[in-house]
């Protein structure tokens, strides 16, 4: 009789992963606004069946406490059963045997903590107070709400004119976004339940690429009234755009040379093309926006004349600030910002880098901009330090991937100590503090601390800091603009309150963001902007969506976009990303499964033509 | 056009239609519950799903257009199977109690059951309960939580046509239900009481207050003077479900019907609507002589749908409403006062029943305002189907009745009253009795047909005219449905458009599509045809101007003297302002 025999998984149990896969994919694209009692309550059912049944808490206390969920979904409860619901959950957390258990009983104790008004209006009113407001996934989680079913309906259609028509209702600048959207539209994208999410972003890009010239819609008559923008980045052409279009006056002031803002001055070429960044900003000017460049607010003209003069003013004058470490020789010769070497660049200051290593220190976006642009300056040797690990990095993963494929060095985990620097001043080492990773904190991601290791050193002679950046808000403080956590304060019209005639939007309201949510905060502030002179225009695009077609979409891959080759990188500023092939694109539309006609979408929600 | 073929059969189709509206022009009925054409095709009941070949799923015919070369199949067993299971599962969450249903014999689930052939349900049944079955009982608008479907009609309705969104999706997953929005009870609403949802519920789960019984008993009590009043609309619709043709379905053979029941006398109240016009277009000419109408106009008060609507949602120009009763109020303050004298009769002891086509109506004749020295103008307010049952009830079969003539001294109608009951009647009768209170003269009594049956669109929610009478320029505008009726009003506030004399009415098409009317399982709209038959029973009449209503005129001779009289202000006009 043999004592020992190989395990392999059979049939069954690959079926039974198949349904846990299944299962964790379809409840990460969970609509927004279920019940949170109902899902609770569902969720501890599923963990009971996981239940090995040995200990009592487990066994009987989550059947249990799904039982007064139940009861307190069906109105059937008084307010008392709460605290039995806490006391369950506590008796299960702390005597359960395993993770089974006690992490089952912690959801609920969660639910019942972070949702317990509405726990309170089941049992009161048997109300709940959820309910889905946005029946398509992709545009609620779109900040300018874009109508991307409609716009993949249209490419899919060749329609891509129309596609692009139809997303300057909601967003003006369809190419910059075809190119550096981070695509939180993608998250929940609902065919994540079958496969994966669509590649919306690649979509879009292949609809600007193949739009061609469109020509520049008609405004509103005019109304007399004047608004100033300060600031000509995305989130304050946006709203000039949007304000022309309704028959307002927009001047946009400009502190640099160029419209843009961290599209032109933050975004590397490589990334977004000039060209691609012209023909958005070009279609906004052609509405009759009038600039003003080369003029800074507070030394130029200060924010009170512009009061003055306009009936409203609206400021979007994003991040462009750069944070500090707070290390010794921070101060030294060859440390620069991420934000500084980026923005000398699109100045035409180029840091030659030529046979240098350089260190870059931070984990964002940012960093990885800052990271392939030196490696384009002819730098020997980058290596990106993060104290955390590679996956808690904030940049995209096809970023980090790309800047690596590039031949960047990634070194996570090491917090940087202190710069070293030569007789001359000048950083020769970057000295950094080996980390282990450590507990989850608080905003769910995990902390690190110090490993039992020492100092590491290497050596270097630039160091680029990319840690974040900050609002330049002093000559508008002087002006009486209430600021908060070094950030401008508004309300989420945009207005800013006590000013008289001022809104506020973009990076320097929530802190360095993405280009779509200052197109979002551009969206609201011309509407409310709008309100505000007394007036109701509205927006739509005059496109007409076509009927999905019936046909069947098994699962099937998602096209992502591929990578330029490159063979000499320093020098190399071209594009990286090549867009998707015409047949790629017919089978990434057909893969969307059409929320605004399917589901909920057809009841209500499915498609603004206008706003 | 585009070729398709359903089962089997070759047929050509209006390119972009359903495959449900394909089917229908070709004879094939495929089964559907919560569908309603243009408003609600969402596919939610899923009993229209069909066959298309090629394709992996049954697709519901309601929400999907038809594609050229289409092959369709209706009959298949794969087809029926899923219908009829779809079936029993909407009717295992739908309290069948059909024997006590106000909508059995006219009901839509009911229907598909007996011709599904469903003998069982073999699903457990799931009633709701608790608070989210209970209803506030007194309110004229009067949901069953266990009868609905979740076909979304309501919401549907009360959203896109009448913009109040009284009703929505509660709750989320299973214990998903149709329930007043925003955690809201019904009174809290701000419900108009149009009664629009309830003649789009394809079941019982939404009626008005049965207020039969009631009526029942004053009729039976010997010391009460029952009255009745017929609304003109009533006329339109009363005996659709009777299957007698259109000319025998007289307003007279129903005054018959209500005679036989024992109320001892029966009126018009196009006679209270040509007494409206002589209130109304007299406040009308002298707010305009005064100027008192330069900024925002004057606007009808004979629908108390746009009278909530108005105090809800637009409370700053509540008092530009006109101050005269509807023609149902005006019509109990006559026969509790001149009536009950010249009879003899004390006022208490008189019950003023109204036949309305409308819902609104039983909100209405409770108001605390609606009283003279004491006593209630009106004490019920029948809908059009509550009084077929309370004839039913009685035994009474109305295709039988003989046609009688309303009773007198307030007998008197004429056809300017009868088209009240259709949008643009109340502008048109106005019209022609100003331009005589203007010019001395009568105008051609269809010189205004430009505002009668106005459909309103997207694109034009309400018909305005000009009209020169004798130098007086007099804009007006003409709509219905609340949902054209906030556009216009946003237009007013907004100054971008101006009128001197609006008229309003709160369901589509005016009382003719009321939501006290007859309610059909069959799809079809009938308030314009309805309307139509108004028309037609105006152009038929000898008399057509208010005020050449004989017995209009001897009321002002012997009780109110003149129209704004301070007898006919106490008695015929109202505070807009009172408590409710």
């Amino acid at each position: 009789m043999e004592r020992l025999k190989l395990e392999i998984p059979g049939q069954e149990q690959r079926a039974f992963q198949e349904l846990c896969n299944d299962i964790s994919r379809r409840i990460n694209v969970s609509p927004m606004g279920l019940c949170p009692v109902d899902i609770t309550l569902n969720v501890i059912r599923m963990c009971h069946a996981q239940s090995c049944g040995k200990c009592t808490p487990c066994r009987i206390g989550l059947g249990q406490l799904a039982n007064m969920l139940e009861s307190v979904l069906d109105g059937a409860a008084n307010v008392q059963i709460l605290e039995m619901i806490e006391r369950t959950a506590r008796t299960v957390i702390d005597t359960a045997d395993c993770a089974i258990g006690y992490e089952a009983a912690k959801m609920a104790l969660n639910s019942i903590t972070n949702f317990r008004q509405d726990y309170l209006n089941h049992v009161h009113q048997d109300h709940c107070m959820y309910g889905l407001k946005h029946a398509v996934p992709c545009t609620a989680m779109c900040p300018a709400h874009v109508d991307v079913p409609g716009y993949i309906a249209l490419v899919k259609a060749g329609r891509n004119e129309d596609a692009v028509r139809l997303i300057r209702k909601d967003n003006p600048f369809p190419s910059v976004c075809g190119y550096v959207c981070e695509h939180p539209c993608e998250n929940h994208c609902r065919r994540r339940m079958m496969d994966d999410a669509v590649n919306i972003c690649g979509i879009k890009r292949y609809a600007v690429d193949h739009a061609g010239k469109i020509e520049t819609p008609v405004c509103e008559k005019p109304t007399g009234k004047k608004v100033a923008i300060v600031g000509g980045g995305p989130g304050g052409l946006t709203t000039a755009y949007f304000l022309t279009l309704m028959g307002h006056q927009t001047v946009v002031y400009e502190q640099r040379p160029k419209l843009g803002g961290m599209l032109r001055y933050g975004i590397p070429d490589y990334r977004l093309p000039q060209d691609v960044l012209d023909s958005d900003i070009q279609y906004i000017l052609d509405t009759g926006v009038k600039t003003v460049l080369d003029t800074n607010i507070g030394t130029d003209i200060t924010l009170d004349e512009l009061k003055k003069q306009y009936d409203a003013v609206y400021m979007s004058i994003g991040a462009h600030d750069d944070k500090k470490l707070g290390i010794d020789g921070e101060n030294s010769t060859n440390v620069v910002s991420a934000v500084e070497m980026l923005r000398n660049i699109g100045e035409g200051k180029v840091l030659n880098l030529e046979g240098k290593r350089v260190c870059i220190i931070g984990g964002g976006n940012v960093a990885m901009d800052a990271t392939r642009t030196s490696l384009r300056l002819g730098a020997e040797h980058v290596t990106c330090v993060y104290r955390r690990r590679i996956d808690d990095m904030t940049a995209l993963a096809e970023e980090i991937h790309e800047a690596q494929m590039e031949g960047a060095e990634i070194l996570p985990l090491h917090a940087p100590d202190h710069i070293e620097t030569d007789e001359n001043g000048q950083v020769c080492g970057l000295w950094a503090q080996p980390q282990i990773i450590s507990s989850i904190g608080s905003d769910g991601r995990p902390s690190v601390r110090k490993a039992k290791k020492d100092l590491v050193r290497i050596p270097c002679d630039y160091i680029i800091i990319a840690i974040g950046q900050a609002v330049h808000l002093k000559p508008f403080e002087e002006s009486g603009i209430r600021t908060q956590r070094g950030a401008i304060q508004a309300e989420q019209t945009c207005f800013v309150s006590g000013s008289g005639n001022v809104f506020a939007g973009g990076d320097a309201v929530s802190g360095p963001a993405t280009v779509i949510r200052a197109v979002a905060a551009g969206k609201v502030a011309a509407d409310n902007i709008d309100q505000f002179l007394g007036y109701h225009h509205t927006i739509q695009a005059d496109v007409e969506v076509p009927a999905p077609q019936h046909t069947n979409t098994p699962p099937c891959g998602r096209v992502n976009l591929t990578g330029r080759s490159i063979e000499q990188i320093q020098g190399d500023f071209d594009l990286v990303s090549m867009g998707i092939s015409s047949q790629e694109m017919e089978q990434e539309c057909s893969r969307c499964l059409r929320c605004d006609h399917f589901g909920y979408g057809i009841l209500k929600g499915g498609r603004n033509i206008q706003w | 056009m585009v070729n398709i073929t359903i089962n089997n059969i070759q047929i050509e189709a209006l390119e972009n239609s359903t495959i449900m509206e394909a089917a229908k022009s070709a004879g094939i009925d495929i089964p559907h519950l919560c569908y309603l054409k243009e408003l609600n095709e969402i596919g939610a009941c899923r009993l229209c799903c069909i066959e298309i070949e090629g394709e992996e799923k049954l697709v519901p015919a309601c929400d999907n257009v038809v594609q050229e070369g289409m092959k369709i199949t209706t009959n298949s067993a794969r087809v029926r199977g899923a219908c009829r299971t779809n079936l029993e599962l909407i009717m295992s969450q739908h309290d069948g109690q059909c024997t006590t249903c106000v909508r059995s014999g006219n009901c839509q689930l009911q229907k598909l059951a007996n011709d599904f052939n469903l003998l069982e349900n073999r699903f457990e049944k799931e009633l709701p309960a608790g608070k989210a079955a209970q209803w506030e009982t007194d309110f004229p608008l009067i949901r069953d939580a266990g009868k609905c479907v979740k076909c979304m009609r309501c919401i549907q309705i009360c959203n896109k046509v009448q913009s109040l969104g009284v009703w929505d999706l509660v709750g989320t997953g299973s214990r998903t239900r149709v329930d007043v929005s925003e955690n809201r009870t019904i009174s809290q609403a701000d419900c108009s009481q149009c009664g629009q949802c309830i003649v789009n519920c394809p079941v019982g789960a939404l009626r008005e207050r049965d207020d039969v019984e009631k009526v029942t008993a004053q009729l039976e009590n010997p010391e009460v003077i029952t009255v009745a009043q017929i609304a003109p609309a009533v006329r339109s619709a009363w005996a659709e479900h009777l299957g007698i043709p259109e000319d025998s379905a007289t307003v007279s053979r129903l005054a018959g019907a209500l005679k036989k029941l024992g109320f001892d006398y029966v009126f018009d109240t196009s006679f209270s609507a040509d007494l409206t016009i002589m209130e109304e277009g007299s406040e009308f000419l002298e707010k305009k002589t005064k100027g008192e109408l330069k900024q925002y106009p004057l606007f009808t008060s004979c629908c108390p749908g746009w009278v909530r609507f108005l105090k809800s949602q637009y409370p700053q120009l509540v008092g530009q409403l006109s101050t005269a009763k509807s023609p149902q109020q005006m019509f109990g303050a006559v026969v509790k006062s001149y009536f009950a004298e010249k009879k003899g009769i004390d006022p208490e002891k008189i019950c003023c029943v109204s036949i309305m086509p409308c819902v609104a109506k039983k909100g209405e004749c409770s108001l605390p305002a609606m009283k003279n020295n004491g006593v209630q103008n009106v004490d019920y307010a029948l809908t059009t189907r509550e009084v077929m049952r309370l004839l039913q009830a009685e035994r009474i079969h109305a295709e039988d009745a003989v046609e009688i003539p309303f009773d007198n001294i307030l007998r008197d109608y004429t056809g300017a009253g009868v088209i009240f009951g259709a949008t643009g009647g109340v502008m048109e009768a106005a019209l022609r009795s100003a331009w005589y209170l203007l010019t001395g003269e009568n105008p051609n009594p269809d010189a205004f047909q430009t505002v009668h049956n106005v459909h309103p669109s997207d694109s034009q929610p309400w018909k305005e005219a000009e009209f020169d009478i004798s130098g007086t320029t007099v804009r007006i505008a003409v709509t219905s449905g609340l949902g054209n009726a906030r556009k216009l009003c946003e237009a007013i506030l907004r100054g971008e458009v101006h009128y001197d004399f609006v008229e309003i009415m709160a369901c589509p098409g005016g009382c003719a599509g009321g939501g006290g009317q007859t309610i059909h399982c069959d799809d079809q709209a009938r308030a314009e045809k309805r309307g139509s038959l108004l028309h037609k029973l105006d152009q038929n009449m000898p008399v057509r101007f208010s005020h050449e209503n004989e017995d209009v005129k001897q009321l002002y001779k012997e009780w109110l003297e003149k129209p704004l009289s301070e007898k006919a202000e106490e008695l015929l006009h109202t505070d807009h302002f009172a408590p409710v």
